[in-house]
């Protein structure tokens, strides 16, 4: 017989139904799911008691990837820490970059002139696409559905080569500043951005036909994982996680910012909160975020010409040129760079990201070493909803289920 | 109806100041012991249905104290508001509000990992980020940011796993 | 960047037979890398993006990504290495039978990175014995293919059935090939133990 082990149970189906002389039923098995596992997207482990394939408890461990971000925005100073929000969710890394300029922009009064902010709308919702297809790809391929990561990620390989050509780098673009953006989009690069738009939304169709009608699909999601308004609101759930149970929130339209509020889209919601609902909700999502790039690129025709950074000296270096040749401008560089200082004071600009309300918390003394920098990551709160949507089912259901939750462990752990 | 009207109607304006913040959110501070009651008051009066975050603020560089925050969004009101409190820095501690949103438990524990701000009634209250047996408050401003001894409990572990390891 | 001359005994001193045996034994390893992806953070995704179609290491043989350690021989740490997943990486290389490889993917993993902070590992190398290092953040999939290749070459340059019928070449560099490897205890680099510690002067 074996010796009594105590447990320790997160909230969830206390073990009194347990019969402990059932030689089938009267042992919990504690499996530990990663911190290496194809599956945890990312380092995350999960400390599960079994009954059987029943999930009876289940505890997540993070942490395993915490850099230390918070402490080296206090280090580094805020334009260097802009290399490091692009590393937090690194499947969307140019939408990181924005919500952080944009939560500095607020606790400086910077105005970004509006062919930045279209700017910004069109590869926020390029890094949307991307994100989803990552979604979409890895939990398919959890799921068993291994040509779909091929197919997602023939897609997100064209939308690496429009960011390659446009920010010269494929990933971790950091190019977003303080006022705008770094240099402007060139007619190659909208051309090709159209190119890619234009074949989108039939290859969403592809997606749609391998998947959506699927009925092992849809028996693996379908009243899997399901939630109620009320509990995704005490759980902090947010975006396509909360908008799968019904509640039509999303920070674009009820806290616009960047000009979301004249952009003309809609806003997928789910009925049932399960991982088919959430499914569906972001499947929707990559067609209206083409809308919205297409809607971007034409207005960019009207602001052809004008600026894309702000012209506040106090954030923006000076042209390159003139600081090669004059003094003052060399030291004008050199000041913005090693000390570019906010007014004191507390901000926060949140940001619809992919996998719900992205937002940076910052807070100045009005020197230039910040005084705090608080990433309020939306994986987190998704990563905490793993045990309320996992405790009862079974094991092969926790993989649809940490794949409809949806988060990256660089913004998890930061 | 604003948040500080809302507010007012319910419990009035004595027991906390609104503040300033630099982004337009309307901001309260209050005292740590008030919080329990004022953070009822929130949830089920003023309709804040759902908490962004818990994080603290060292300031300790200007004064011996620790800002904790808090952020909380209504959505049937469509507006957030911010609830500072100021706690001491020596002995950081403030009632749980993980009872009313369970959704803060993850940052109330991080705050602890971070800070070491003790939340009463938050039981068990475990590390998140930091690894079990970790002694030190990372984002504390006394903290240096190479950190101390990161590698110790991987040492430890080399030592107990083989007999003739590194001493 | 040079080319990669082999060294080794002259081939006079090794036997016909041994060195042949060596080139067939060597030939089926290095195309039959079998990774075990380590994807830890944002190089992960790019390490995902080259085992996908454009990319594509099936080419080189590599196409078996076994996410069990026992199953594979060569380790891509790919992505930051914090103290607290050290355990878990050390001990995934420690459960990889001989022959093994690793490679370095990025700058987190071959030297901390941009995070020189209290919780990440100043790179791999600190823990385990490395074989190619990328730079990058993330390197491109091309230059992790890049890596694949050189390490191809640096197989090609071992003497797995020479140290089997000879014994243990003092030359010999990453100890692979031997078949009683003793436990990698050597190859931390010194800067573990060496960290600020809590009653450091520096402190304060």
């Amino acid at each position: 017989m074996t010796d009594a082990q105590t447990y320790e149970y997160t909230p969830g189906v206390p073990p009194d139904d347990i019969d402990h002389d059932d030689p089938l039923h009267g042992e919990m098995l504690e499996l530990h799911m990663g911190p290496q596992h194809p599956a945890t997207h990312g380092v995350l482990r999960l400390g599960i008691q079994l009954d059987g394939e029943t999930i009876r408890g289940c505890k997540p461990d993070v942490g395993y990837l915490h850099r230390g971000k918070e402490k080296s925005c206090e280090s580094l100073g805020w334009r260097k820490f802009f290399p490091h929000t692009d590393r937090l969710d690194y499947v969307q890394p140019l939408l990181n970059n924005c919500a952080y300029a944009m939560s500095l922009e607020k606790l400086g009064d910077i105005e970004v002139p509006e062919r930045g902010q279209t700017i910004r709308i069109l590869i926020m919702e390029l890094s949307r696409i991307a994100a989803h297809l990552i979604y979409l790809g890895t939990t398919a391929i959890d799921l068993g559905a291994v040509t779909m990561f091929f197919f997602t990620f023939t897609e997100r390989e064209k939308i690496y080569t429009l960011l390659d050509a446009y920010t010269g780098h494929r990933m971790n673009n950091t190019y977003i500043r303080v006022g705008g953006v770094y240099a402007d989009v060139d007619a190659s690069m909208i051309a090709m951005t159209r190119e890619f738009l234009a074949q989108f939304p039939s290859k969403i169709d592809e997606f749609e036909a391998l998947l959506t009608g699927n009925r092992i699909w849809y028996d693996r999601n379908h009243g899997v994982g399901a939630l109620t308004p009320e509990q995704a609101l005490a759980w902090s759930l947010s975006g396509p996680n909360l908008r799968g149970c019904g509640v039509d929130w999303d920070v674009r339209k009820n806290n616009p910012y960047c000009g979301y509020e004249s952009y003309d889209f809609e806003v997928p919601v789910g009925t049932k909160g399960d991982c088919y609902d959430r499914y569906l909700v972001r499947i929707e999502e990559m067609r209206q975020s083409v809308r919205l790039c297409e809607q971007a690129i034409d207005r960019m025709r009207d602001t052809k010409g004008s600026d894309f950074l702000t012209r506040d000296r106090r954030y923006v270096l000076p042209p390159k040129d003139k600081v090669n040749d004059s003094m003052e401008e060399l030291i004008h560089q050199f000041k913005v760079v090693t000390d570019m200082s906010l007014p004191k004071g507390e901000a926060y600009a949140p940001v619809e990201s992919s996998k719900g309300e992205l937002g940076f918390f910052v807070a100045s003394d009005g020197t230039s070493a910040p005084l705090r920098c608080h990433i309020r990551a939306p994986g987190l709160m998704n990563v905490q909803a793993i045990p309320l949507l996992a405790e009862g089912r079974l094991l092969s259901d926790m993989m649809a289920i940490i794949g409809s939750l949806d988060f990256v462990m660089g913004e998890v752990d930061r | 109806m604003g948040v500080l009207e809302r507010i007012a109607a319910v419990r009035g304006t004595e027991g906390y100041t609104a503040v300033d913040a630099r982004d337009g959110t309307p901001c309260v501070r209050i005292e740590a012991s008030a919080l329990p009651a004022f953070a009822l008051m929130l949830r089920d009066e003023c309709g804040f249905e759902t908490n962004t975050f818990v994080t603290a603020i060292d300031r300790t560089e200007k004064r011996p104290v620790f800002d904790i925050c808090y952020q909380f969004l209504s959505l049937q009101h469509a507006d957030r508001v911010r609830v500072l409190i100021e706690v001491d820095a020596a002995d950081p501690r403030v009632p749980t509000i993980k009872d009313l949103w369970i959704g803060a438990s993850y940052s109330e524990r991080e705050c602890f990992d971070m800070f070491g701000v003790a939340f009463e009634g938050h039981d068990p209250l475990e590390r998140l980020l930091m690894p079990e047996g970790y002694e030190h408050h990372p984002l504390r401003k006394e903290f240096p940011h190479h950190g101390i001894e990161p590698d110790r409990l991987y040492r430890e572990w080399e030592r107990t796993r083989s007999a003739g390891g590194k001493a | 960047m040079g080319s990669l001359k082999p060294v080794g005994p002259a081939a006079q001193d090794a036997g016909f037979l041994a060195t042949k045996a060596d080139a067939l034994v060597n030939w089926g390893r290095k195309n039959s890398l079998w990774p075990m992806p380590l994807g830890l953070s944002c190089c992960g995704i790019e390490l995902m993006a080259m085992i996908g179609p454009k990319f594509d290491i099936s080419r080189f043989g590599a196409e078996a990504a076994r996410f069990s350690p026992r199953q594979c021989d060569l380790l891509i740490v790919a992505g930051t290495l914090t103290w607290k997943m050290a355990q878990a990486a050390r001990t995934i290389y420690d459960q990889m039978p001989d022959p093994k490889w690793v490679i370095a993917m990025g700058v987190c993993s071959s030297s901390g990175g941009m995070y020189d902070s209290y919780a990440v590992v100043q790179g791999i190398d600190m823990l385990m014995p490395v074989d190619v290092y990328v730079p990058g953040c993330p390197p491109r999939p091309d230059a992790v293919i890049d890596a694949i290749l050189k390490l191809q070459k640096k197989i090609e340059r071992e003497s797995p059935i020479r140290d089997l019928t000879q014994g243990r070449n003092e030359g010999d560099e990453s100890g692979t090939g031997v078949f009683d490897m003793p436990p990698n205890d050597a190859v931390a680099t010194s800067r573990i133990g060496t960290f600020l510690d809590a009653d450091s002067e520096e402190l304060a």
